[in-house]
């Protein structure tokens, strides 16, 4: 059991989502950055659809109640164990009653901290899979810890592990984070993104200014978008566009002209031209990217889009391999 | 035919030329059918009159999608199934439809009026969207349509009944929204745990039943 001793904003339990289910009116969700939380869960030998807790702006602290082995990815905000540093990207035996602790993030709104961290621990969060997922719907109410976000004093089953006594007390060991090249040389974050279907539905001025503008992550941001704040996007001529599917990624513009860029939680129908859509490959980037933020939308092409899926497919490739070559259970 | 757009790297998006129709959308409904078996090809999502698929880029590419989509869809309008026929019962006005004295003095009909020609209405879900559960319908009365509140609501009570612009739905769950609110169902329309977690799907013909009627 893990108990949660100050639960932070928003934290809640997240796997890999429920694709599949668009249809119905139910969104994907899942952690934001499916890359991190895979990851975490490969490093304490979990199944990657194990699920682990998201945490968004750190400042929280969770009590271990029997040995385990966690890790935590993305933003690490400082976080401790027991007051010993804990460092993103490693996998660290836990003994029962020991603490972990994630600072706040510096102060809201400043561009330094992060945003979000994924922690993995040995086994999985034990909640019962609801349509499939294990992924709170904060929105609709349902799936994860009670179809809410974490409060004090929650108290968090474990699956099963898949280490042994042996490997569940092994030393601590870290990957090295991939290096994917986040920020540009004026420390904007940058996110490639592929023309929209209502990509034409812009003036020129307002096409030129999409890749041109260095872009604000607004406070207003949350797991179903990221709101933008810079110059304002154009239309060529007003009017109601019918509903249309919408995937995280999708940069919506309302006509206050300021875009959203979606993300896991957000509706999966939407009215406001699709003006681009990010990368599946760089959409990660953004749910670690802190309010406050600065973003360069920087046009690319399809060929580049997937090539830069197939080399995260290849990183997380790799690491399963070095991960089974070290006796550790492998990713399935 | 359709007009094929890429949305990302891994969704395809089938628009239909205006205006939206039954008929279109039926044709949609059937390619959704047909695509959900070809390889590669991960969820298929109406919308409302186009049709959104993801896929498998490293087993399918956009451009192959793309021709098998224009090739099987002349061959699609036999295939539109008919879908099920769902009574819903509501109870119009008062606390439940707190915006029904606004849609009477908006559209120049009496509460009552309203009451009877919205339950006396055929419609036809087009879509699920905005939340789980949540339909799009068509087949309003054009002397109903009454434009969103200006000022959304931030909390509409779950299973109510309302009018947006052409449009009728129902809330499945709290949330915030700018429909009129001119009733409320007792049945649920969206639950989890059931095997068939949406009460409604894309295609289902609907009838309001007057259960009760408060002006």
């Amino acid at each position: 059991m893990i108990l949660v001793r100050k639960p932070g904003v928003h934290a809640s339990v997240q796997d890999l989502g429920r694709p599949g289910l668009r249809q119905l009116g139910i969104c994907p969700g899942g952690a934001l950055d499916m890359l991190a939380l895979t990851l975490a869960n490969r490093l304490v030998g979990n199944a990657d659809a194990a699920a682990g807790i998201e945490f968004t702006m750190g400042g929280c602290e969770l009590q271990f109640e029997s040995d385990t082995r966690i890790a935590l990815t993305g933003d690490d905000f400082g976080a401790t164990l027991d007051g010993m540093p804990l460092w993103p990207c490693w996998s660290v035996p836990v003994r029962a009653g020991q603490t972990l602790r994630l600072a706040g993030a510096n102060a809201p709104g400043t561009p330094k901290a992060g945003l979000r961290s994924w922690l993995a621990v040995a086994g999985g969060i034990d909640v019962a899979p609801v349509l499939g997922s294990r992924s709170t719907d904060l929105k609709a109410g349902f799936g994860g810890h009670e179809g809410r976000a974490l409060r004090k004093g929650d108290r968090l089953a474990l699956g099963a592990s898949r280490l042994d006594a042996d490997q569940g007390g092994r030393r601590p060991f870290g990957l090295r984070a991939p290096d994917w090249g986040t920020a540009e040389a004026d420390g904007a974050l940058a996110l490639r993104v592929l023309p929209g279907p209502e990509f034409e539905f812009f003036t020129p001025d307002a096409q030129a200014l999409l890749w041109n503008e260095r872009w604000r992550i607004t406070p207003q941001s949350n797991r179903m978008g990221s709101r933008l704040a810079g110059a304002e996007l154009q239309r060529k001529a007003a009017g109601d566009m019918l509903s249309s599917g919408v995937i995280p990624g999708t940069i919506q513009v309302p006509p206050s002209g300021q875009p959203i860029i979606l993300m896991g939680d957000a509706q999966t129908t939407g009215g406001y031209p699709r003006i681009g859509v990010v990368i599946r490959a760089d959409l990660w980037k953004l749910a670690q990217a802190p309010l406050g933020g600065r973003l360069r939308l920087v046009r690319t092409d399809l060929t580049h889009a997937l090539a830069a899926w197939a080399e995260q497919q290849r990183y997380l490739a790799q690491v399963a391999q070095g991960l089974a070559a070290a006796g550790w259970p492998g990713a399935a | 035919m359709p007009r094929l757009h890429p949305l990302g790297d891994a969704a395809l998006v089938c628009d239909l030329p205006a205006p939206a129709t039954l008929a279109q959308q039926q044709r949609i409904w059937a390619l959704a059918a047909e695509v959900l078996a070809w390889p590669g090809v991960g969820e298929a999502l109406p919308g409302m009159n186009n049709l959104t698929l993801t896929f498998d880029p490293t087993a399918v590419a956009f451009e192959e999608l793309a021709a098998r989509v224009l090739q099987a869809w002349p061959g699609l309008a036999a295939h539109a199934a008919e879908g099920r026929r769902i009574e819903i019962p509501v109870a119009y006005g008062g606390e439940h439809g707190p915006d029904l004295a606004d849609v009477a003095a908006h559209t120049g009909l009496s509460a009552a009026e309203v009451v009877r020609r919205h339950s006396g209405g055929d419609y036809v879900v087009y879509l699920l969207g905005f939340l789980p559960g949540f339909a799009f319908m068509g087949g309003l009365s054009p002397e109903l349509a009454t434009p969103r509140r200006a000022e959304p609501r931030t909390a509409v009570p779950a299973r109510s009944v309302g009018i947006g612009g052409e449009q009728t739905g129902i809330y499945p769950l709290v949330s915030p929204g700018g429909w009129q609110l001119i009733g409320r169902t007792p049945l649920e329309l969206f639950d989890p745990s059931a095997e068939s977690p949406t009460l409604l799907r894309p295609g289902d013909r609907v009838r309001f039943v007057v259960e009760s009627l408060q002006t």
